[in-house]
Formats: structure tokens, sequence, C-alpha cells
């Protein structure tokens, strides 16, 4: 090849291209086309230079678009043609600091398979080492203390690589280049449990566990409590332990088979339980599935989960049993990730502690999913999943934060395209969960170079997330507040999520969750929006009720029958609570302490509480979802509501559920008339408003539509009339999604703004 | 109409507005009560204007709320409280009678504190620009004692004390209005602290850190100004609170928080940890503070913050609320 023949270009890829094997995989293209040259990491992503003939270079950015590694994302490659200097050889180098970070974190990854084969290899000098793992998989967001994604700023920091290991990390051509989390037994990590290290503390764990134990295990975001799934004794123990008295457990089954097992597992559910992020999925339990009772109380589905790291992998193998694996800490608070903390907090409750040396860098809880339509429904959004961010369908002209809610408290940063959703933090009157929001809006606009200039927040004063706004901005003057209402942040989160842009038409946005604060100062929850990114107009909802005793009601939902029915006389639920009900009656006779609520969570407790399904709950959603599990799916009939100037009576349901149970009818076909005349009221309000507007799509939030009876019908009936449904498929349709929708509607209100 | 309600849109209101105009070093201190040199004399001078509805509930009416009201906030900053003055601003058609009683009342609750009502004002407007009546009390007292009260001047280890059951104030006068289909015995706590207040400083000398009397906003918003003063933690041990049943259970009807209730015969205490037990078992000794309880200490993490632990070891964030509660929880 003589100098004349040669190109040389500089490749600039970006998205996630850190830590996920990028520069060994342009090392063995670029080797493998001929092309001398390097490939280094700095604060935008990869970039290489290539040099060789023109064929070798077509066909090596041929490939590196069409066959990246498993785990990188590629949002672009940028090239520029440079003078050719004769380089032959290609080399990988260090990584370059340029001030402007825009390379991605990726992450948490289950074990790859070559990982695993590792794992199991008796030959093996990883032979079960429980912190295998290479450039494909491994841990991730977790152990990420900073940029640029190098070994000096995870919490591996403090293992000095051994010699063995040193080679393959420094090897150009092996699966662990440059693999920052790469170590072995002999230098890496160990496994202890009490006096024992390595194999000998797993191996006894298991017997612990396979005895009725329950046991503190130390995982990839957390801690977690760890019990045999079908020893009653054990999980009621566990249960006891953590103050959390029904909500469900979920359980890590060692693999599909074993998963078989306990639910109805299809191939949708297969693809979710088995993908690399290995979320909870929520499936129908088997009948005579072994498990305790006291795993999923009222409950015909179960959270399964498969290993997600080699540890939980030898774990659950050397078990051979299923085991509950729930969050380390009690009842509803952040699971515990500091060593000495989690021996606090969790010490009473457990026979034992399976730990390593590892430090967790950032909390992060296990995500939850349902399936809906064969597409993930989700639930909660954390390990697996974040930070890997939501592209936007438009760039946002100013960096801009949300803060979210506070009960399940997410917060959002977005720049360019990209919205960065943190993983779930958790209820913000919890001081710990209150450290990891402020810790995570610090960590992302570090990880992300990104200050935010724009703060978007709830309009309900009292949530800490709207103080924390407001405090922020009384500190610095060039950061500007926008206040977004929480049904609107609910719409636009699911148009956001769907890449609608500010410029799209509006569409009809159904926002049916437990409470959010209304524009008028009442509490809303049954929202019918016409809806863009910018802003919307309130065109429908629940007719309002009042909400006796506010929290308390939300508490106690059968002070939701007094709301809906105080004056029906011989009703069981009366009956139930007769100490109290005139008091409560009085409250909504007089307004005292009651506001007006259009709240669809609320009518869902009402008739929950009514047919003796839930009379108080213990967490949020409770009475809503052991309502939805007594749908009797055979059943035809809906209650008929009236619908008029787009307002919906929820008291006809309550008042045909009531009239049906006084006549003796099943319970499970009640529940389904109900769900089903909500769902049939509601698709004929929105079709009636997208008439009247000229509007074809509706899109679906709040958290009511993790309810899949209700989700299902509503589309269906909207399908049905000719309109295009958006559903929220990326980002939780509950709190979990508001600062996603919150960061839209401050980003499309920058744009018109500037326009 | 948030903004009377003793919380942080009262204090945006106060900062905003009275701050602003009036500006001197004294009122940025935002005390109970303001301390002014006379002479040789120090002084404490507060005032303060009440209006209640009804004017009349188990236990007392609007007259002793005015005056032990400013008998508390001179007695609270270390003062003997000494004189007070009395402006009434009454609606046309007022009966004779109630104004009588009222002012009957103020003077039974002026001997029993040991204060004269030495000057005042009568105004009379026109039906419908007025509730009623409508009391604003100014007092002066003597500040003989060297002790230095600030609620700043918490510091981790201290141990905070109050002096009684909370609450029963504002739950009595909610009940009093009429709505409710609650039975009950209750009355309102409304008391002189003037007594209580110099046992304290006299047993727990300069070990007594600070001293508030928990009026609107409840005992929660007291502890928050000690911890954003401060800038410590003030954790509070739930089942320590000391909350009659009925209160609980009015509290729990309505959906609120005990915390959060009124009180008019209330104080707060913080106390160095080596005068705690001996100023508790003073508390005690007097009347107005025989069910005075340690509800829990100062400590360092988190900032600011006021923490929760709850009966089943679990904590929670007890923040300043800026109006009414409307439910958070989803
Ligand atoms: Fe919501
Ligand atoms: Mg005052
Ligand atoms: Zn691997
Ligand atoms: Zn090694």
């Amino acid at each position: 090849m003589t100098a004349a023949d040669a190109r040389r270009l500089q490749v600039r890829v970006t998205g996630i291209v850190q830590g996920v094997g990028f520069r060994p995989f342009v090392h063995a293209l670029a080797t493998a086309h001929g092309l001398g040259g390097f490939v280094g990491n700095d604060d935008t992503g990869v970039v290489a230079e290539i040099e060789g003939r023109a064929d070798g270079v077509d066909a090596f950015l041929d490939a590196l678009r069409r066959r990246p590694p498993a785990l990188a994302v590629i949002e672009s490659v940028t090239t520029a043609a440079l003078t050719p200097r004769g380089e032959r050889a290609f080399v990988i180098g260090e990584s370059a600091v340029t001030g402007h970070r825009d390379a991605l974190v990726s992450s948490d990854t289950a074990p790859c398979d070559d990982c695993l084969a590792e794992l199991a290899d008796p030959a093996d000098r990883r032979y079960r080492y429980p912190f295998v793992n290479c450039t494909h998989c491994g841990p991730r967001f977790t152990i990420v203390r900073d940029v640029p994604y190098d070994r000096a700023t995870t919490t591996m920091a403090g293992f000095a690589m051994c010699a063995a290991c040193a080679a393959e990390y420094h090897d150009p051509a092996d699966r662990r280049f440059h693999a920052q989390p790469t170590c072995c037994p002999a230098c890496g990590p160990t496994l202890r449990l009490g006096g024992l290290g390595g194999d000998a503390a797993l191996c006894r764990a298991a017997v612990l566990l396979g005895d009725g134990a329950v046991l503190a295990v130390k995982g990839l975001g957390g801690y977690h409590l760890a019990a045999r799934a079908d020893d009653e004794a054990a999980v009621a123990r566990l249960r006891a332990g953590k103050h959390r008295e029904e909500k469900a457990f979920a359980v890590m089954a060692a693999g599909l088979e074993a998963a078989r097992r306990l639910v109805v597992v299809d191939d949708a559910a297969a693809a979710v339980l088995g993908s690399r992020r290995r979320p909870i999925t929520l499936l129908r339990r088997r009948p005579g599935a072994p498990v305790a009772a006291a795993v999923a109380p009222g409950n015909r589905d179960l959270g399964v989960m498969l290993p997600y790291t080699p540890l939980h992998h030898l774990l659950a193998a050397e078990l051979g049993e299923p085991f509950v694996l729930t969050s380390g800490n009690l009842s509803d608070e952040p699971i515990a990730t500091d060593d000495a903390d989690a021996l606090a907090r969790l010490g009473p409750l457990v026979d034992g502690f399976l730990t390593h040396d590892r430090p967790i860098h950032v909390r992060t809880e296990d995500s939850v999913v349902r399936l809906h339509r064969g597409a993930e429904l989700p639930v909660r959004r954390a390990r697996g999943y974040a930070p890997e961010p939501v592209p936007l369908g438009f760039p946002v002209e100013r960096p801009v934060l949300g803060l979210g809610a506070e009960v399940k408290s997410t917060v959002c940063l977005a720049r360019g395209r990209r919205a960065f959703l943190s993983p779930h933090l958790g209820d913000l009157t919890n001081p710990e969960a209150l450290r990891s929001f402020r810790h995570m809006t610090g960590h992302l606009a570090r990880l992300f170079a990104v200050e935010p200039a724009v703060l978007a927040h709830d309009l309900h004063p009292e949530y800490l997330s709207t103080k924390a706004a407001l405090g922020w901005a009384e500190e610095r003057d060039d950061v500007e507040l926008v206040g977004v209402q929480h049904h609107h942040a609910h719409v636009a989160s699911c148009l956001a999520e769907h890449g609608r842009t500010p410029d799209d038409g509006p569409v009809l946005g159904v926002a049916f969750d437990g409470t959010g604060l209304g524009t008028d100062g009442t509490i809303w929850g049954g929202e019918l929006l016409l809806a863009d990114l910018a802003g919307f107009e309130r065109i429908g909802h629940l007719a309002p009720v009042p909400l006796p005793g506010g929290a308390a009601a939300v508490r106690e939902p059968w002070r939701m029958v007094v709301a809906y029915l105080p004056d029906i006389p011989d009703l069981a639920v009366r009956e139930r609570h007769a100490r109290r009900w005139d008091a409560v009656a009085s409250l909504v006779r007089s307004g005292t302490g009651s506001p007006a609520t259009s709240s669809v969570g609320r009518l869902f407790d009402a008739v929950a509480a009514l047919l003796g399904v839930r009379d108080t709950v213990t967490y949020e959603g409770q009475a809503a979802i052991e309502l939805e599990q007594r749908v009797d799916v055979a059943e035809r009939g809906a209650y008929p509501v009236e619908v008029s100037g787009g307002v919906l009576s929820g008291a006809d349901l309550v008042r045909a559920a009531a009239e049906d149970l006084h006549a003796g009818v099943d319970i499970g076909r009640i529940a389904a008339r109900f769900h089903r005349g909500l769902a049939d009221a509601t698709v004929r309000a929105v079709v009636a408003a997208a008439g009247e507007h000229g509007v074809r799509t509706a899109a679906l939030s709040g958290g009511v539509f993790v309810n899949e009876v209700l989700l299902e019908r509503v589309r269906a009936g909207l399908e049905a009339a000719g309109m295009e449904v958006l559903v929220p498929s990326r980002v939780p349709c509950n709190d979990g999604g508001i600062s996603l929708g919150q960061v839209a509607v401050a980003a499309a209100r920058d744009v018109a703004g500037s326009s | 109409l948030a903004h009377g309600a003793g919380g942080k849109a009262s204090g945006t209101l106060i900062d905003a507005v009275f701050v602003d105009a009036f500006r001197n070093p004294e009122l940025e201190r935002l005390g109970d009560a303001a301390v002014v040199g006379v002479g040789d004399a120090r002084l404490a001078f507060t005032t303060d204007s009440y209006v209640v509805s009804p004017l009349f509930f188990p236990g007392g009416n609007i007259g002793d709320l005015a005056v032990n009201g400013t008998v508390n906030d001179l007695a609270v900053s270390g003062a003997r409280p000494q004189h007070l003055s009395a402006g009434f601003v009454l609606e046309e058609g007022f009966p004779v009678a109630d104004l009588r009683r009222i002012v009957d009342t103020m003077a039974a609750a002026a001997a029993a504190a040991g204060v004269q009502i030495v000057t005042g004002d009568t105004k009379v407007v026109q039906r419908g620009k007025a509730d009623g009546c409508f009391i604003t009390t100014a007092g002066v007292g003597l500040l003989d004692r060297t002790v230095v009260l600030d609620a700043g001047a918490a510091r981790p280890g201290d141990v905070v004390i109050v002096s009684g059951p909370i609450g029963d104030h504002g739950v009595t006068v909610m009940l009093a209005r009429g709505d409710l289909d609650v039975e009950s015995d209750l009355v309102s706590d409304t008391a002189p602290l003037h007594s209580l207040c110099a046992e304290i400083l006299d047993v727990g000398g300069d070990g007594v850190r600070v001293m508030r009397d928990a009026t609107r906003g409840g005992v929660a918003t007291i502890l928050n100004e000690i911890a954003g003063a401060s800038g410590a933690a003030v954790v509070v041990d739930e089942a320590a609170v000391p909350v009659r049943a009925e209160v609980m259970g009015a509290a729990e009807l309505l959906g609120i928080d005990p915390l959060y209730v009124a009180c008019e015969g209330r104080l707060v205490a913080v106390v160095a940890p080596d005068r705690a037990d001996a100023v508790l078992a003073a508390m005690t000794r007097v009347p107005s503070g025989a069910g005075a309880a340690v509800i829990g200490r100062v400590a360092d993490d988190p900032p600011g913050l006021v923490l929760l632990r709850t009966a089943f070891g679990g904590t929670r964030i007890v923040d300043l609320l800026v109006g009414d509660p409307l439910p958070r929880i989803c």
C-alpha cells in the first residue's frame, strides 16, 4: 500500500460505549481489516483514528454500526477526514478527560454466558468465584463513583489487580480488556459469613437457608433478606422482623425451569425474566406452587426473578430451592447499602450475614415489571435500567432537573435528547431516602456533566421534592423554577417516552391515580386532559367526593364508602366500622378535614372496602391491587356509569356494587363488573372528547394503570374506536415516572418560550 | 389564609413583609419576645393578636388565650411578666354579656399570672367587618437573669422536654365548632407558664438552651425552628410524646398529626444532658408541668431536620408545614 491509497479518519462514537468492551471490539475490528491507528475513551464516548485502504475503512465502519458489543448502545457515529501518517499498528489508548462529559454509564447487568461457563468450570481460576465479570456483564452503575469510567473511579479502586488479572485487563484480545470491575479469587472481593470466607461461606449460607434461617445477603445495589420460599415459619419470621405486614415478597428462582414451577411463563415472560436486566416480573402463580402463604398474601400473582449476580447464581444452585429475596430494610424504608448500617438495622432480624467487601456506591433496588400484551409495564424502575437515558423526541434547550413526586420518588436530569432517570429512591419522608435524593441529584449532574438551568417540580407545596426545588432556587439565582401539575406530568411522561415533541398536536391524556394536587386546590386523580407537552386543559374527570380525614382516608379505604354512600344503612362495612362511622359521616357532612377529590384510586378503595376485600391498607395501592386480583375474568357484565360533560359518576359504580352485594352476587363478578364499567365509561368519555376536539391519540398514565385488567379494557376499547393509544413501557406509569414528565413539560415550555 | 397557620407560609410572609420594612437586629432575631434596654433594666417586650372561633370553648375563651399567650411569650424568653396592654376590635352588635365574660376571664388570668393589665383600647367596626371579637395584647417583663435562651443554642446530646400532653387546645376548639359527631371531655390547655419557666431556669441554670411555647403549628413547628436555627437534628421518640387518648382519637379521625396541633399552655425546653433529670423533676412539681416528659434528643445528623422514630423502629421526617395539610400519600 502506498500513502496515496491510504485514508485516515477520526471516528467518534457516542452512546453507551464505555465499560462494555467497546475499545477491544474496535481494536479487533481494525486489526481484522488491516487498519492502523488507535482507540480511546474520552468524556464524550469512544474516539478512534483509523488508517488504511479505503475498502478496509468502509468495512470497518459498516461492522462498527452493525455488530457492536452486546451491552453497547450506539447513539451516533461521526467521522472526520485526517491526513494519513502511514501508521500500521493499532493500539488502545488510556482514557482522556476533555472537560465535557458525554459518555454514558451503563446499568448493572447479569452475568454473561462466558462468565457463567467459567463459574461452572472446575478448571477455571474463577470457578465458583461470586464476583466474576467481564466487559459484557457485571456491576456498573452501583459501583461507579465518577467518570470517566475507570477502575479508579469505581468502588473496585481498593482492589489491586493480581498479575493474571492485569494481563487480561491489558490484552486487547481478551474479553476482560479494560473490564474495570475485573477480579479473581486472588485479588478481588471475598465473601464472608461469620468466621467463614469464600466458598465455605456460600455453602454454609445455603445450608442455613435450607434449614429455615433468615439471612441478610449483600447484593448489587443493597442488602437483601432471604429465606426459603416454601418455609412458612421462616417467611413469617422475615415478615414480622421487617414489619412489612402484607406487601408481597419477591422470589428468586435458579433458572427458567425453576421459575416455571412457580408461575406461568410464556415466551414474553421468559424473555423478560431472562433479560440482562433481570427485573422482578409479576406473573400468575401456579396452583399448588411450593410457596408459603406469607410470601404474597391476597395475591394470585407472584413476583419472580432470576439470579442477576454470580453470587445469586451460586446461592440459588447450592440451595436448590426458590427463596424469598426482599429489600434489606424495615417496612418500606430504603434498602441498606452500608455495611455498618446494615448490621445495625438488619442484625436483629436475621440469623446471619452473607456479605462481602466490595462497597456499594449507589443504592439501587430491584426493578419490578408486569407484562401487558407481551411488553414490559414498569412498576419500579431501578437496577438493570438506571441510569440508561430515556431518549427524547426533541432536544432540550437548557438542562432540566425534574424533582419528582414524594412517595415513589425519582429524579430526572435531561440534556440534549437524553433524559437520565434515576433509580427509584423511595419515600422522601424517610431521611435515608431524602439523603439518596440529594445525593442522586448531584451524582447524575456529575456523571453526565450537566448543571441544571431549570428545576421542574410538583405543585404540591408539602412534597419534600418541591421544598428542595424551592430551597435550591433560593440559593442560586441562575436557575429557573417550573411548577408542573401532577397529572399533566403523568401524561407528559407517557408522551416523552413515546418520542413526542412539542410540535405534535394535543392528545387525550387519561391520568388515573391516588392523589395529586390540582390547579384548583382540590385533590385530583381521575383526570381527562387535553394535553400536549407544554400545557393542558382539564376537559373531564371523576365526579368529586369528600376525602374524609385526608391522609386518614387513604390509609382507611372504608372511609371512602362513607364518602360515596353516607346514608345506606345495612352495609356490612358499616357494621364493621360502626364505632367510627357516624364520626366519619360528620366529616363528610361538614367538610371538616375533607378536601374534595376526583381520585380513581379512592373509588377503587370504596369498592374494595364495600366488598370486604380491604378496609385498611398497609401499603400504597393495596386495596386496588387486591380488588384486581379478585376479578372473575369470565364475567361479561359491566355497571352503567353516567358520563355528562366529561364528568364520570363514580357513585353509580359504588351504588351498583352495593346493590349486587346485597343481592348476593359473587364478589369476583362484582369486581369484574366494576372494572369493566369504569373502563367502558372512560372509553366513552375519551371517544366523545376525541370527536369534539378532533384528536385521534390517547395517552394512559397514572398509578391506577398498573392494573392490567383496567388497562387492557380501556386500551382495547379506545383502539376499537379507531384511536391510537400510548401506554407506558419504559417508565413507570405511577409516580416513579413523574420526574420524567416534569422534565418534558419544562423543556417543552422552554422551546415554546424561546421560539 | 394559610399564612396564619404558624408554619412556613407565615414565616415567609413575616420575612417578606415585616422584617424587610422594619429591619433592626432585635426584630431579625424573631424570638417570642424582643429584649430592649430601658435605663439599667433589660426588658422583654412582646405583642400578639388573638382570633379564635368559637370565642368560648371548654376550658376557656379568647380572654385567657390573650393573657396567657403574651405572658408565655415573655416567660419563655426568661423574663418575669409584669404589665400587659389589651386592645379590642368588636363587631357591631357583639353582646355586652359576652364581652363582660371575656374581660372577667382576662382579669382572673392576669391575677393568676401575677401581671396587671395597665392600658387598653376598644374599637367597634361595622357588622361583618370582624368576627365578633378580636383581641391584641402586648406585654413587658423584667429580664433579671443572665441566661441566654436561643433556638440556635441547641447542640447534639441535649435533651428535649415537653411540659405536658400536646394538642388539647387545638382539638378542643375544633370539636367546639360542633360540626363533628364526637363526644369529648377535653378542655383547652390554656395556662400561664411563668412559674414553670422560673422553675426550669432556677434548676437548669445555663444548662437551659431553649424554651419555646408551642402555639399554632404545634410542637412540630417549634422543633423545626430549633433544628433550623441550630443546624442540628431533633430526634423525637413517637412513643414518648404525651398525647391524651381523646386527642389521638380526634387527630386520627381528622388525619392530622398531633405534633402539629395547637397548644396554648405547653412549652418545649431543650436542656443540657447533665441538667435534664433535675429539670424534668422540677417541672413535674409545678401544676402546669405535671405531665412533662422527655420526648427526644438533639443529634448532629441530618442537619436541620426533625425526625420521628416510630414505634416499630422506622424513621420519618416531621417537616415544617407550608399550609393546611393536604394528603401527600398516593
Ligand atoms: Fe400520581
Ligand atoms: Mg407571640
Ligand atoms: Zn461476562
Ligand atoms: Zn486477580
